[in-house]
Formats: structure tokens, sequence, C-alpha cells
């Protein structure tokens, strides 16, 4: 492109994105159309990708299209090989896009959609994709060495134990906020729990096929997978409508929490190619295929966005999840802004695929800019519900009462219209017994879709949006539900790597015995806080969600120190703000809120204030809201402080990785240790590489 | 070429991106790169592979993301 015309093109797209974050954040009153959020997000990430990954690539790590990448150099036709760009791009986008970005986002429009939207698209474009890009690319030239290998080389034995320690921490925590997500879309829904529970045998169908009738055969055997997956919906239906199986299927919270713990047990211990591999491949394709749906739906509708830009809970007394704007909508939204997950996969498969250095640019920005895509799409879904809608399907039974005519009046007393007759109406169109404290996010994502889907197609009368709703809990609890078989098996693999310097037998990874008990020890950890969280009177993600979000930034930390260690190193320290910044700023809000959760003397926000206001309850002769008996009540309490701990045990790694990192720092700076990269030395790429 | 020859040839890239893309185990890849560069091994068998791959793939963190 010539060059006059190239910079007149920048210009409009730099115009117009600046101009719609403008017309976003003047908005006051009226309603807002989506266009403008997808303007905004769409521009700001061609501008970033277009310059600031462009300065990353060459400036910052000074990629080389003719240098070998591992794949090239130790291609062995199976773990390293090398692959064309855009299907690493696909592999790794694949493999990074999970719930995450789906439910922070809907959680935090409790703030309004604008605090949300600005933290996605400024976030990503200086910290979520930067992360994911300097550990790609520090891993590609390490031949694709994982994050704790390369905590542990570039900054010492404790930040690499640290890392290990936290990663595994992070899954706990993960998994069981997920698994609460799930249940509280499920919990006396016959309809959903049915199809759910359809997927299992599914995909163990699926198993067999590949295994014994058509081996090798995945798209064969993905395709009757999908047919059968849309059949149990049709399935769960005509369970939810027949009065004598219906009560079968209506299942309580904690009826659930026990079901999933034992699916995860199974996950862990059965061989992968009969549960695993297969659910893996169908949610692969649904995942893809929803996210690809999703945004034409929402470029057909445009639908205006209900939720105003900012609403009054920025003050912190939000029903949604305790806390200000500011730190919480930080942690609230960590996928789709910056999730340190992600350095995870950068420096596990992915690396091993890259054919060309070059490629990281694409793979590692470019897919980041793609899930924070999706974390908008799921904040436009989550805005088009009324607010006074979104609100009663969001804020927890202790606060909105468990009757239509409760929870109305609970919205209107915040300054949100709606009527007991709207929210008996809009469950009834999507064929649900009740929306009301549906918490977790899933179902009010899910009543947004299907309010896209439908009037996409053509009105949201009859039956199509029961149908949409329940497409859309199956789509979200089958995304949960990847992550948290795989979780499990990986977390109980970490277990067992953990405990074998304990107890050698513990460590084995193909004895019967000490598979049966890591994984009963790896659920029974994340199930106590799940069982914890369903127990909740305020609704578990309250307490649990925070901690997710604080364990994610952690890890998110972990990697931007190993980027910042990496490019000094290099000899580069000149551009070390790249990943300093994003550090500060991760810091700074992730120790604010986890001190907050801790210490705070609000007992809706502090873990330790609202154990003390039990105490103080219990001390005075009475019961607080929600138990029923005083040792329900002591649990409570014990939870509360166990919560504490957690933050705090999280805040302390974060803590210990940063100070290890400084003094690396300090020390290549000030000369006392070499400025020397660990980067495998350049080798030239053959000039034609062989399969 | 014929039409349907196209076709065919087509619809076969398009299954090996989706199989790439959602990580497949490609056993046939694996093959083609031992007769190409070791044509001495003998390779794995198609469900020993396939097995080994997928152990590897779900047992350490990064497979799957939140």
């Amino acid at each position: 492109m010539p060059k006059p015309l190239s910079a007149v093109i920048w210009a409009a797209v730099s115009l117009s994105g600046a101009g719609a974050i403008a017309w976003l954040a003047l908005s006051r009153g009226e309603t807002v159309s989506a266009a403008w959020l997808l303007v905004a997000a769409i521009c700001t990430y061609a501008i970033a990708y277009r310059f600031y990954s462009k300065f990353l690539a060459a400036r910052v790590f000074a990629l080389e299209a003719d240098r070998a990448t591992p794949a090239v150099r130790l291609n062995d036709g199976r773990d390293f090989v090398p692959t064309n760009r855009w299907i690493v791009f696909g592999h790794h986008f694949a493999a990074i896009a999970g719930p995450g970005p789906l439910v922070g986002p809907t959680l935090a429009a409790q703030f309004g959609f604008l605090p949300g939207a600005l933290w996605i698209i400024v976030g990503v474009a200086l910290g979520g994709a930067v992360q994911d890009f300097v550990i790609l690319a520090a891993s590609t030239r390490r031949n694709g060495k994982s994050l704790g290998q390369m905590a542990k080389d570039e900054i010492g034995p404790v930040a690499g134990f640290t890392a290990l320690v936290a990663v595994l921490g992070i899954m706990v925590v993960l998994i069981s906020v997920l698994a609460l997500v799930v249940v509280n879309a499920l919990k006396s829904s016959p309809w959903g729990t049915v199809t759910i529970a359809l997927t299992i045998p599914i995909a163990m169908l699926m198993g067999v096929y590949l295994r014994w009738i058509r081996p090798g055969r995945v798209l064969e055997a993905s395709a009757i997978g999908i047919v059968l997956l849309l059949l149990s919906l049709y399935a769960g239906r005509w369970v939810a409508e027949s009065p004598t199986l219906a009560p079968v299927f209506t299942l309580s919270g904690t009826t659930l929490a026990l079901l999933i713990m034992g699916y995860g047990f199974a996950a862990s211990v059965l061989p992968v190619w009969l549960l695993l591999a297969p659910r893996d491949y169908l949610s692969a394709f649904v995942k893809i295929g929803v996210v690809i749906a999703l945004a034409l739906g929402i470029i057909i509708v445009l639908p205006p966005l209900q939720m105003p830009a900012i609403t009054r809970f920025v003050d912190g007394s939000g029903p949604v999840f305790a806390g200000k704007v500011f730190p919480f909508a930080f942690i609230t939204i960590a996928c789709g802004a910056i999730s340190g997950f992600h350095a995870l996969v950068a420096s596990g498969t992915t690396p091993k695929l890259i054919e060309r250095e070059t490629d990281a640019r694409i793979v590692g920005y470019g897919a980041m800019l793609m899930e924070s895509l999706v974390a908008i799409m799921a904040l436009i879904a989550a805005c088009v519900l009324t607010p006074g809608v979104y609100f009663a399907i969001n804020a927890p039974a202790g606060v909105i009462g468990t009757t239509a005519a409760s929870a109305a009046q609970a919205v209107a007393g915040w300054g949100f219209a709606v009527t007991p007759a709207e929210l008996e109406s809009l469950a009834a169109r999507v064929g649900e017994a009740s929306l009301l404290s549906r918490t977790g996010g899933a179902p009010s994502l899910a009543v947004g879709m299907a309010h896209i889907f439908s009037s996409a197609l053509g009105g949201t009368g009859g039956s199509a949006m029961a149908l949409w709703y329940h497409f859309a809990i199956m789509f979200e609890a089958l995304f949960i539900l990847t992550t948290l078989d795989a979780g499990t098996r990986v977390g109980r693999f970490m277990l067992q790597d953990l405990g074998r310097h304990a107890w050698e037998p513990f460590g084995r990874v193909s004895w019967y015995p000490a598979v049966v008990l890591s994984s009963a020890v790896f659920v029974a950890m994340w199930g106590y806080f799940l069982y914890q969280g369903v127990t909740d009177p305020l609704g578990g993600i309250n307490s649990l969600w925070p901690l997710f979000g604080i364990s994610n930034q952690l890890l998110a930390a972990v990697a931007l120190c190993v980027g910042t260690t990496v490019i000094i190193k290099m000899g580069r320290q000149r551009y070390a703000a790249v990943t300093l910044l994003p550090l500060a700023w991760l810091v700074t809000v992730t120790l604010t809120a986890g001190w907050m959760k801790i210490f705070s003397s609000d007992p809706k926000l502090g873990f330790l204030a609202h154990a003390s206001m039990i105490a103080e309850r219990l001390a005075a002769g009475a019961l607080p809201a929600g138990a029923r008996t005083i040792a329900e009540a002591q649990r409570m309490m014990f939870n509360d402080r166990l919560d504490a701990a957690v933050a705090g045990f999280f805040m302390l790694s974060m803590f210990v990785i940063l100070v290890e990192s400084a003094r690396e720092w300090i020390a290549v700076v000030q000369g006392r240790k070499p400025v020397r990269s660990s980067e495998v030395p350049f080798e030239a790429r053959p000039a034609a590489v062989g399969r | 070429m014929s039409a349907s020859h196209a076709l065919s040839r087509g619809a076969r890239v398009v299954a090996c991106v989706i199989r790439a893309v959602i990580g497949v185990p490609d056993y046939e890849r694996y093959v083609a790169h031992l007769r190409l560069h070791h044509p001495d091994r003998v390779p794995l068998g198609r469900s020993e592979f396939t097995r080994q791959q997928m152990e590897a793939r779900y047992s350490r963190p990064g497979s799957r993301c939140c």
C-alpha cells in the first residue's frame, strides 16, 4: 500500500475509535447502541496490533523470520511441529478462550458498561496481549520452556517454587468458582440439568466410537456428538415438561455440587480417550461456533445497551459483589483484559508449533485481542438486559428475597424499574420456574444471548427464547466443565509431583491407589470451596470470584516479572516499561483488592470483619442471617477466615515473586550480574523445511 | 484436475485444519516424519501414539485455560 493512503486509513481508524470511545463515555441518560462499543473495541485492537505489537516484535524482542524456531530445529512429528501460523492462531485461541471472559464482564456490568469496557479494551492492548506475546516469544526462544521453569531459570529457585505452588492454588480456586457458576445455573432447572448430564454419555459414546468403531475419525464422531447435543436440548425440555420426571431432575445446589465433584473425580481417574478428549473436541466446536454466532447476532441486531454507562454501585454498595469500582472492576474482569493463566498456554504447546519467530506476533498478541473481543461481546449480551432484570437475576436471595414481589421492590429501591409480572413472564419465556438470584453470571448472560439470537432470527416470542436460553446455558456449562475436568486431572498430576517429595509412591502416575488418592485429595480441595460457596447465604460468588481474580492476576504478575527479567537480560532494559507498567498496575489493584477483602471493616467486603460480625451475633445469643444452627454459623466464620488466609497467601506469593525479581533486575542493571540472555543461540532457518 | 477432485481435496484440507486447531493427534504426519527422517525407527502403532499424545496433553497445565 502506498504510504499516504496507509496514513489516511490509519488516521480514519484512530478517529473512529476515539470518536466511539468519546460517545460511550459522554452518553448520559439515553441508551447507546452496542455498535459504538464494537467500533471502539475493534479500532483500538487494530491500532494496537498494527503499531504496538509491531514495536514489541521488532524493537523489544527483535524477532527474526530467518531464525530457526524450536519447531524447526527439534521437529519430531509429534510435539515439535512447524505449523502454519493461522492454524497455530486457531489452536492457541481455542486453548486460551474459556468461560472466564464470559463470566467476569457479566458480573462487572453492575458498575455499568463503561468501566468494564474501558478496562477490557485498554487492559488487553497494554497488558494482556503484551503478556501473552512476551511469554510466547520468550518460550519460543527457549525451546518451549514452561512458565514455571522460566521463573526458576530467569529469576531464581524461590520464585520458581512460589510460581508452582501459586499455580496449584489458582487451579483450586478457579475450579471451585467455575463449578459454582454451573451449580447456580442448573439449580432447580430440570431442563438445564438433563441437557448437561446428557453431554457426559454423549462424550463417552464419541470416545468409544473413536477407539473401537472408527478410530481416528474425529470429525465424524464430532458431527454425531453435535447432533446428539442438540437432541439433548429437546430431551431436557421433554423432561422439564413431564410431571413425573421433572421433580426427579429438579436438584438442590448441594446435590449438584456433590454430583460435579463426582464428575471431576471420574474425569481424573478414567482414561483420557473415554471422557476428556472427546469432550474437549465437542467443546472446541461449540465454542468456536457460538463465538461466531454471537458476533453475527450482535452485528445483525446491534442491540441498544439498556445498562447505563455508570451505575451508582461504583461506590461499592453493589449487590452482585461488594467493593468499589477501584480496585474491584480490575480483578473481577481478569480474562479478556489480562489473564495470567494464558502464560501457561503460551509456554505450553503453542511455542512448539511456531514455524517462524515472527508468527508470535499474530499468535500471542492477536489471539488475545480475539479473546478480548469475546469479553466485549459478553459485556454487550449482559447489558442488553434492562438493569432491573439484570439485578434481579444477579443479586443474592439474602438481598432481594425469594419472591418476584420482594425482588422487584428491592431493585426499585436501587432506582431501577421492574415489575414482578415482568420477572415472572421472563422466567416463563425462557422455560424456568424462576430467574431470581441465579448468581454467577451464566443465567443472565444466557438470557442476553437468547435475546440476541432470537431477535436476530426474527422475534422473541414463542418457544424460541426458551430453546436459545437453554442452548446458551448448555454452551456455558460445557465450556466450564471442560475446564473443570481437564483442570482436575492436571491438578492431580501437580499434587502428585509435589507429594512425591514427602512420600515417593504418591507420585507414581500409573499406580492406581496413588491416582485415586491424589484425585480424591484434589477434588476435596476445590470441592470444599464449592460447597462453601453453595451454602453461603450471600451466594458464594461474592467471596469466591474476587479470590479467583486475585489469583489469576497473581499469575499474570509472575508472567510479567518473568517477561521483564527476560527483557532486561537481553540487554534491552530501555524497553522494560512495556512489561513493568502493566505489572505496576496489576500489583496495585491486586494488593489493594486483597488487602480490602481481608481487612476492610465493612462486613460485606472484608472476610475478617464478616467473621467478627458473626462472632458478635453469637455472643449476643442470636444467629446471623442465613444460619440455622450455631454450628452453621461457626462454619461460616471458619470459611471467612479460610478465605482471608487464601487471599493472604496469594498476596504473600506476589510479594515474594516481586522482591525476588527486583533483586535480579537491580543486580543486572548495576552490573553485579552479567547481561546474558538464556535463549538458545541463533541458528539460521534451513531454506526448505521438510515435514 | 476435475471440479470434484478439487472439491474433495479442499474438503480434506479443511478437515486437516480443523483437526489441527482442536488438537487431534496427527498419526499420519508422525509416521511420515519418521519415514523421512528416521527410516531406521519403527513407528508406534496408531492407538499407542494417540494414547501417549493424549496423556501428555491432559497432564500439564496449559492445555486448557479459564
